[in-house]
């Protein structure tokens, strides 16, 4: 019997230790979720001196600040960090904190896999950050990493090359728990369709993820070979074909941005209902739409190269596909409107970033749709119209879920209440600093800016310096997210156990802050 | 209870030796989308780009029919060369490959660079009028006082319709000047 008890998940649990021990021996879903969160946040504010670093040389036209190599290491390097080391994280530590609370399961299926998955990140971010001080810096080929610009790079692409190697191993064995968790370690009673929505989007999410990771990881391996080992998978005069990089890549590179907004979507459902006092409209919609969106978002990757030559029986393929994908995604924004229709509504920092989302967000997909039309793609494409439309979706989708769902759960977490004023503040600062930053963009795109350059012509002078200063702002804004945030940890009203009047859900029936190990004999959900 | 967890326990790691396999595979997959590409879509830019002007007519001469192709010179504006066909005229079955040679002398004290630009004459000839091999498909360095003779190498296109019995080639060049600094 003591056997038996070794392999319980909820037992597998080390004496419990003090100190940096603590941290990097723990199996304990919630250390691993802080661990996770707290990395995340610590590289948004890496990606984000990146992103300002950027946006301070583009307030003028000219060159002023960083040399061109080094401006296109950044733009590079921001989007690896952002994409990689930080949204991904993000959401990773939000399911290991959220899934077993919501499942009714003591813990996630694989605790010590759980482990290995979070201490693999911090090896890649010094991998990518430390590659800026090796000959010829960082990687400087975007962060797609089109060949034949990255095979030609210097050893900083190598490094960019095993540090996503290792993020992809993460990330394909946080799914693999995240999956496994899903769909075998539910409460008794609790059957898929009174599953929280969180766990269905991220069930979708998971699988997307188990199955175009290891297709990057093929690409990124196939890359290194072109280049150290005279493969010629991507280089034309060895009868390779650089246009197979760019399908390769995002094989793999559309499904993750829906990798990245889907666990967001649950986020937005979680909140919207406990704010409106009201259970989420149309739950039997919802999920077929989540599933929807993870299969269309599978065969959709080709209207990222629209420029490349494609027969134009392809591209209607891919244009159709990708406008048919606004019709799930439709689906889900109706839902949120309907489930606030008519509710008994509060706005309190969650909700505003909710609603924030709702509005944000669908201007990043309303600019999605306008770019999935193959002439007016040919048109845009690499202008800046596409910088503020992935950023719509990016920052205004996920990140924008991420904070809302901090500050929903973050009493949970604590036991305390964080400052609702200062929650207040930050969201509307991000809010307007965010359009301010971005909705410049779409019009300097519109005139025809190129990206990824550090210099501009005098005409989108203006433009540019209003961006730049709602970037800083932006920026700025998030130190007192950051600040809030360890102002709840240490201090505060005390959290209920319920945390908000119309909060429903296995979540709020245990206190607040969550005991260490919960769940340990299974809830019995009716 | 017990034996319950033990079943949990067991079969999450039944479903997780399944789901490895997925990402392996997939991994796999990764490579096997390399030659897929190759027969997709390398088909299709073979059909698309690669030179049908060369590949498809020399196979079909049409020798009950002949056309007569008349060669012209001229040299722009500034441009001091002097530029000549070494023969004014062929006799031309379509589909025959056909070899002429074109001359041109700098006739200034400095190097130039120049680039010919051909036209046809009637304007509907140049449909079948496919060049294999050109001088004008690159510019042309002549140092002082140079001169050089160049090949052109064309077929007519068989399907040429019979209202076309004469086509004029001609070509002009023109000075390529490196672009001045502003």
């Amino acid at each position: 019997m003591q056997v038996a008890l070794d392999n319980v998940p909820a037992v597998v649990q080390l004496p419990h230790q003090g100190g940096i021990l603590r941290w990097i021996r723990t199996t304990n879903h919630k250390d691993i979720g802080t661990l996770y969160l707290f990395f995340s946040m610590s590289m948004l504010l890496v990606g984000g001196l990146m992103a300002l670093t950027i946006r301070a040389e583009l307030f003028q036209p000219g060159l002023q600040i960083v040399r061109p190599e080094f401006f296109n290491q950044l733009t590079t390097m921001h989007g690896l960090v952002m994409v990689f080391a930080s949204i991904m994280p993000a959401f990773v530590g939000f399911a290991n904190w959220q899934l077993p609370l919501m499942l009714g399961a003591p813990d996630m299926a694989f605790p010590r896999l759980n482990n290995l998955s979070f201490w693999l990140l911090p090896f890649a971010a010094v991998l990518l950050v430390a590659s800026f001080f090796v000959p010829g810096g960082a990687t400087a080929a975007g962060w797609t990493l089109y060949a034949p610009l990255s095979v030609q790079m210097g050893p900083g692409m190598d490094m960019a090359i095993f540090a996503i190697h290792i993020l992809g191993i993460s990330s394909i064995i946080g799914a693999l728990n995240i999956i496994v968790t899903i769909l075998n370690m539910r409460a008794p009673g609790m059957t898929l369709f009174k599953m929280p929505m969180f766990a269905w989007t991220w069930l979708v999410a998971a699988f997307l993820l188990l199955t175009v990771m290891p297709v990057l990881a093929g690409t990124v391996t196939m890359l290194l070979f072109d280049r150290h080992f005279g493969t010629h998978f991507f280089d034309a005069a060895g009868g390779g074909d650089p246009v197979l990089f760019q399908h390769l890549f995002w094989f793999f590179g559309h499904p993750e941005v829906y990798i990245l907004i889907l666990p967001a979507f649950g986020i937005v459902s979680a909140i919207i209902p406990t704010f409106s006092r009201k259970p989420l409209f149309g739950l039997r919609s919802m999920v077929p739409a989540t599933c929807m969106i993870g299969i269309l978002g599978g065969s959709v990757w080709a209207h990222h190269m629209f420029t490349v030559g494609m027969p134009v029986g392809a591209q209607l393929f891919f244009m159709y596909t990708t406008l048919l994908i606004a019709v799930p995604t439709g689906v889900k924004v109706f839902n949120w409107l309907a489930t606030m229709w008519q509710g008994s509504l509060t706005f309190e920092t969650p909700m505003l970033f909710a609603i924030g989302f709702l509005f944000v967000f669908t201007i990043g997909g309303l600019t999605g749709v306008m770019l999935a039309m193959v002439p007016v793609d040919v048109q845009l494409h690499q202008t800046y119209y596409i910088v503020a439309h992935f950023h719509y979706t990016m920052v205004a989708g996920t990140l924008f879920a991420l904070f809302g769902g901090t500050y929903y759960w973050l009493p949970k977490w604590t036991g305390h209440m964080y400052d609702e004023k200062l929650g207040q503040w930050h969201f509307w600062l991000t809010l307007i600093f965010f359009n301010l930053t971005f909705i410049p963009m779409f019009f300097l795109g519109l005139a025809g800016m190129p990206r990824r350059i550090p210099d501009y012509a005098l005409q989108f002078t203006n433009l540019n310096s209003l961006a730049t200063i709602g970037a800083f702002g932006f920026g700025l804004t998030q130190l007192l997210f950051a600040y809030n945030v360890i102002k709840c940890i240490r201090s505060g009203e005390r959290a209920t156990a319920q945390v908000w009047e119309g909060a429903k859900g296995l979540e709020w029936t245990v206190p607040s802050p969550a005991p260490h190990h919960t769940f340990s004999t299974p809830p019995v959900v009716e | 209870m017990m034996v319950k967890t033990m079943s949990i326990v067991a079969s999450n790691r039944r479903f997780l030796a399944k789901l490895s396999l997925v990402a392996l595979g997939m991994f796999g997959f990764g490579y096997l989308l390399a030659p897929l590409y190759d027969r997709l879509c390398g088909a299709e830019r073979a059909t698309q780009t690669a030179a049908k002007d060369a590949a498809r007519p020399v196979t079909r001469v049409d020798p009950t029919r002949t056309v007569a192709v008349q060669y012209d010179a001229n040299v722009h504006g500034s441009l001091h060369w002097s530029f000549r066909p070494l023969q004014k005229t062929s006799q031309v079955h379509p589909g025959e490959l056909v070899h002429i040679r074109y001359e041109m002398t700098n006739e200034s004290n400095e190097p130039v660079i120049g680039q010919a630009v051909p036209s046809y004459a009637p304007p509907a000839a140049a449909a079948y009028f496919h060049k294999i091999e050109c001088f004008c498909f690159k510019s042309q360095l002549l140092r002082p006082h140079e001169t050089r003779s160049v090949p052109v190498v064309f077929l007519i296109d068989p399907a040429i319709p019979g209202d076309l019995p004469t086509i004029t080639l001609s070509y002009t060049f023109f000075e390529v000047r490196p672009r001045k600094s502003a």
